[in-house]
């Protein structure tokens, strides 16, 4: 692989650019492999890439239904933080933002990581205590972040409006190394790496069934023919409960479709994200100049990839209220991707009934900011069989009743 | 975007009408069930890819629980009915049978 540089710049510009030469390779699969990745978003090209990165596993193929990185990984609106109550979710989200802010030098290729500062407004006297609760937790975690009076919030996001008839901003919960990513870029940069290590990435493959002897996972039958392997990785975000009915177990999962929308390109005019919970709605302003805008998930099962026009409505609502400038803007695009609900809303990193076959699932509405956490410890479970960074989140949880809790700790949106 | 007849009142409204309730014909268990029956209860969810059965309320009109039937391929709706019931009606089932041949969801098709 030739390395980016401003030297590989200047090189190609003074002979027109006729030297670049493919990010990833297109192969055909082999008949075998020692590590089978079904998925090639985020999750699953950093679970690879880190097989290979830290445990020598470079024997893998990751095989995409449709073109990697097209699922959740292009749909997100790019948030990273790690401001999380519960110690489990803090340390995964935390390793995830440390490793997002050397990952350009790391991969060799731009992801353009920001560490712009989140803020999530406090709009309740109920939301300052939960809040207040969360930064004393981080304090304890080791992630910086620290709880902000509205003064502050002003000057850092001079757009907002603080005294909303409805919901007043009362406070913030601010991590300032928090930020966002060029999305495409992190599967992208992935992919390129994953390739440079010898791994296949097949696209346009898709899985038919897991095959399985004596309670462990042999191969599985994809529409380019059999592959066998010794382990089996599910990292397939909304897609995992039909992949785990072909392997022959159930998960917790429900999914739904989670809604995203950007405007016009305009001037810059806001250099952090704010998330405002109560209200369901957060946006940020891309490099582009395009306000990028989430909202809360859909509340019934969906596999389309389009959700219901009144949750984009209420999360402009909600966002015009707070940001009264916005209410000129014209929408550009709006696009949905279907999400893995569990029911504590923190996901699920484990082993499966199905030997050898493990699953990285359950991300829900905020898989995007844990990519380079979850990829190293998926890749530790996978090679090792037990990860520190996993251990809490295993599928058995839901029997055991030892759930960490953040659908009520963090707030819904991710 | 969904339109729901809903079976009690009568009324075809589209969802913002509704409000969605989750899977329908849960098995439920109480005090004294063992942990995979509370499980399966609490947490396991079909979450097909095709034909559903949920509950929806009709939150914004007569304010009563009924079920539907639903794609979640395609958002097509099939059909709704009372929530006095383990099973779909069988009109329903045939109905649902004549566009998505071979559908299964649960112990019943």
């Amino acid at each position: 692989m030739k390395r980016y540089s401003a030297f590989a710049i200047a090189r190609e510009a003074i002979r027109f650019h006729s030297g670049w030469e493919r990010a990833w390779r297109n192969p055909e699969p082999k008949k075998r492999y020692d590590v089978i990745i079904v998925g090639a978003g985020g999750h699953g090209l950093a679970t690879a890439y880190y097989l290979g990165r830290n445990f020598g596993i470079t024997n893998v193929v990751v095989i995409e239904k449709s073109w990697l990185g097209g699922g959740n990984t292009g749909r997100n609106t790019t948030i990273i933080r790690s401001n999380y109550l519960q110690d489990p979710s803090a340390a995964i989200y935390e390793k995830a933002r440390s490793l997002y802010e050397n990952l350009s030098q790391e991969l060799n290729y731009n992801v353009m990581f920001s560490p712009r500062g989140v803020m999530m407004l406090a709009q309740t006297y109920h939301e300052i205590r939960g809040y207040q609760r969360t930064a004393h937790a981080n304090a304890l975690q080791g992630v910086t972040t620290e709880f902000i009076d509205p003064q502050k919030v002003k000057e850092l996001c001079p757009i907002i409006n603080l005294t909303g008839p409805r919901y007043p901003v009362l406070g913030a919960l601010w991590q300032p190394r928090g930020g966002t990513a060029r999305h495409d870029a992190v599967a992208w940069g992935y992919a390129r790496a994953c390739s440079d290590m010898g791994m296949d990435i097949i696209q346009q493959c898709e899985v038919k069934a897991v095959r399985q002897k004596h309670g462990k996972v042999v191969g599985v039958d994809t529409t380019k023919g059999a592959i066998d392997c010794d382990k089996l990785g599910l990292v397939v975000a909304g897609h995992s409960g039909v992949l785990a009915d072909m392997a022959g177990f159930r998960l917790p999962v429900e999914s739904v479709a989670l809604q995203a929308l950007v405007s016009e390109p305009i001037k810059p005019c806001m250099d952090v994200v704010v998330m405002a919970n109560t209200v369901h709605g957060y946006m940020s302003q891309s490099d582009k100049g395009e306000m990028v805008i989430g909202g809360g998930a859909d509340g019934y099962n969906n596999y389309t990839q389009r959700g219901s026009f009144h949750h984009v409505e209420e999360t402009v609502r909600a966002l015009v209220e707070t940001f009264p400038m916005i209410s000129r803007l014209k929408m550009l695009r709006c696009w949905g991707g279907i999400v893995d609900m569990t029911g504590d809303r923190s996901p699920i990193l484990s082993k499966t009934p199905l030997e050898n076959c493990f699953i990285n699932c359950g991300w829900g509405t905020g898989g995007f900011k844990a990519i380079p956490g979850s990829g190293w410890g998926m890749a530790e479970l996978m090679a090792k069989g037990q990860s520190p960074l996993t251990e809490e989140f295993g599928i058995q949880r839901f029997k055991d009743g030892k759930f960490i809790d953040e659908s009520v700790a963090a707030g819904v949106a991710h | 975007m969904l339109i729901f007849e809903c079976p009690y009142c009568g009324v075809h409204a589209e969802e913002t009408e509704f409000s969605p309730g989750g899977e329908a014909h849960l098995k439920r268990f109480g005090p004294g069930s063992d942990d995979t029956d509370f499980e399966r209860y609490l947490f396991m969810r079909e979450n097909p890819k095709g034909v559903h059965f949920e509950r929806w309320r009709h939150v914004n009109g007569c304010g009563k629980w009924f079920n539907a039937a639903r794609c979640t391929m395609t958002l097509e709706v099939f059909g709704t009915y009372g929530a006095q019931t383990f099973e779909p009606p069988q009109d329903l089932k045939d109905k649902i049978t004549a566009k998505r041949p071979g559908w299964s969801w649960r112990d019943f098709s």
